[in-house]
């Protein structure tokens, strides 16, 4: 079996069949593109779930002077108060550590996380709180229970149950973006099955006559399956390089500077994505040509 | 070489077999011409030993492997022993001579100073030479033939099939081609030659097998092509 003769069947064919074989590049390249996009959104939910439910924590807010809560009409919160539901919070079984935060605290955290809204605020419009981290964290409502309504709370706030917003706007991204790609790769399985018909039918005679003196089936098949995979993976470059515009631009300069309390998804994650893009890439190829030329490949 | 063994065979769409029982011996070295009016059961007999069809009874054994147990992916090994001369050359069309000869070489994975050497050796043999870098529509009917044997020949195969083989050819020209498959005969190759071709199987004398709705109604040595035309 000679490469050079393989190979030069293989640039014949692809050249011969140009507009086919653009198709086939460009479809593949969409299909796998948003493929890429799904599994890096995965990446990404995965990456701000580790970084966040760390940090995650029960927050017990008190009151300030400006609350209009019920359990707030007394005013500020007190210092007894306070005292009292420290004592309170650690007391508690499921209550892993307990932190406190001044409104001074507060507001320099607000400044650091989103320094372009801290202009407009001030340290008193902000609460103090007390930071609650559970040993178990679906354990909330134990603590919301005590604490709710409580005089000097203005509000018990699981931040997780933010938090699972966020990530189920997210997951449903992710599931959207894997639909679409599903629908593509179904997409470009039918046409390079199609590409590799016509192929098949304008090159019968050479085939014919490679079967007649002796090619074994392996080697009269081998060059469709190459055209198709060489194809494939041209669009699978290509939505490789669209991965990593993304990533450099997309994360790394207009989200990442604006979300700067996150973290994002770092370099290896999209390589490990390209990889498995190429990875679909020869599978889907190899694939639709085996099977197609079973059917219309007389061998 | 090539034996059959009470072979039939029934095509599905029709109702009369195109061989019906069919017991015939070739051996090593022999030419034999196969003839019979067209629908004789003479290039089903030709499939049958190219393992194109597969016989509905009896068992085909060519080159001592009998065909129905020879297994899919053995078949091409098989038919690089056998070549195979068709009535419409079956050369390609966007190729040189030399290309079309060395196809036979190059898909069996033969390296490149091998068909550098041994293709010009064969076209020389068949008569072509200084015509390697011709295309075949730049060729006569007779040197496109030539072509297709050249290829045939090229791989020294034990067994050479040829299924009308003069059928689009001149007379006078059909003997060059006659004269080429006897020299080739000679070296050792089994020939075995379907034909309608009358003139031919008359002046050369080989062995003639006639056929007749599939049925074997004549074999005989130094024969000639038949008394009813």
């Amino acid at each position: 079996m000679r490469a050079q003769f393989v190979l030069s069947e293989v640039g014949i064919g692809l050249r011969r069949n140009l507009g086919m074989t653009v198709a086939v590049v460009i479809t593949v390249a969409v299909s796998l593109a948003m493929f890429g996009a799904g599994l890096l959104t995965r990446s990404q939910v995965n990456e701000m779930k580790d970084f966040w439910y760390d940090k995650v924590e029960v927050s017990v807010f008190l009151c300030g002077a400006d609350s209009q809560v019920g359990s707030c009409a007394a005013g500020a919160i007190t210092d007894q108060q306070r005292a009292a539901i420290e004592a309170d919070l650690r007391s508690l079984p499921q209550v892993a550590e307990v932190f406190y935060e001044s409104q001074q605290e507060a507001f320099e955290r607000f400044k650091e996380q989103l320094p372009t809204l801290a202009e407009n605020v001030t340290a008193d419009s902000l609460p103090e709180s007390f930071r609650v981290k559970l040993k178990d964290p679906t354990q909330f409502d134990v603590v919301a229970g005590a604490f709710d309504g409580r005089p000097g709370v203005e509000q018990v706030q699981d931040q997780r149950k933010l938090l699972d917003k966020f990530f189920r706007a997210l997951n449903a991204g992710q599931v959207g973006a894997l639909i679409v790609a599903g629908m593509m790769i179904v997409v470009a399985l039918l046409l390079i099955s199609n590409t590799i018909r016509v192929a098949a039918f304008t090159r019968r005679r050479e085939t014919g006559i490679m079967r007649l003196v002796g090619a074994s089936n392996f080697y009269v098949q081998l060059p469709f399956v190459l055209e198709s995979v060489l194809a494939a993976l041209g669009g699978a470059l290509l939505a490789s390089g669209g991965l990593v515009l993304i990533k450099a631009t997309l994360v790394d300069r207009i989200l990442a500077p604006s979300f700067p309390f996150t973290s994002f998804v770092g370099w290896s994650s999209v390589w490990a994505t390209i990889a498995a893009v190429f990875v679909a890439a020869v599978a889907i190829s190899s694939l639709a040509s085996f099977v197609t030329l079973r059917r219309y490949l007389r061998v | 070489m090539i034996r059959f063994d009470s072979v039939s065979k029934l095509y599905p769409t029709q109702t009369r077999p195109a061989l019906d029982s069919l017991a015939l011996e070739i051996d090593k070295g022999e030419f034999v011409f196969l003839v019979g009016a067209s629908g004789s059961g003479k290039s089903t007999c030709l499939r049958l030993i190219l393992r194109e069809e597969r016989p509905t009874k009896g068992t085909v054994q060519v080159l001592g492997k009998d065909l129905s147990r020879l297994s899919n992916w053995k078949v091409p090994t098989l038919r690089r022993q056998i070549g195979t001369v068709f009535q419409d050359f079956r050369l390609l069309p966007n190729k040189t001579v030399f290309e079309n000869v060395a196809f036979a070489l190059e898909v069996i994975g033969r390296p490149r100073h091998t068909i550098a050497q041994v293709v010009p050796e064969v076209l020389d043999l068949v008569g072509l030479q200084g015509k390697e870098q011709r295309r075949p529509d730049e060729l006569s009917g007779g040197e496109q033939q030539r072509v297709a044997i050249a290829r045939a020949f090229v791989n020294r195969p034990l067994l050479l099939i040829a299924d009308e083989p003069t059928g689009n050819l001149d007379p006078t020209t059909s003997v060059g081609i006659m004269k080429l498959l006897d020299r080739i005969n000679r070296t050792g190759t089994t020939v075995v030659m379907a034909t309608h071709d009358a003139a031919i199987v008359d002046q050369m004398r080989k062995r003639v097998v006639e056929l007749e709705g599939g049925l074997l109604v004549r074999d005989q040595s130094r024969g000639v092509y038949g008394y009813s035309r």
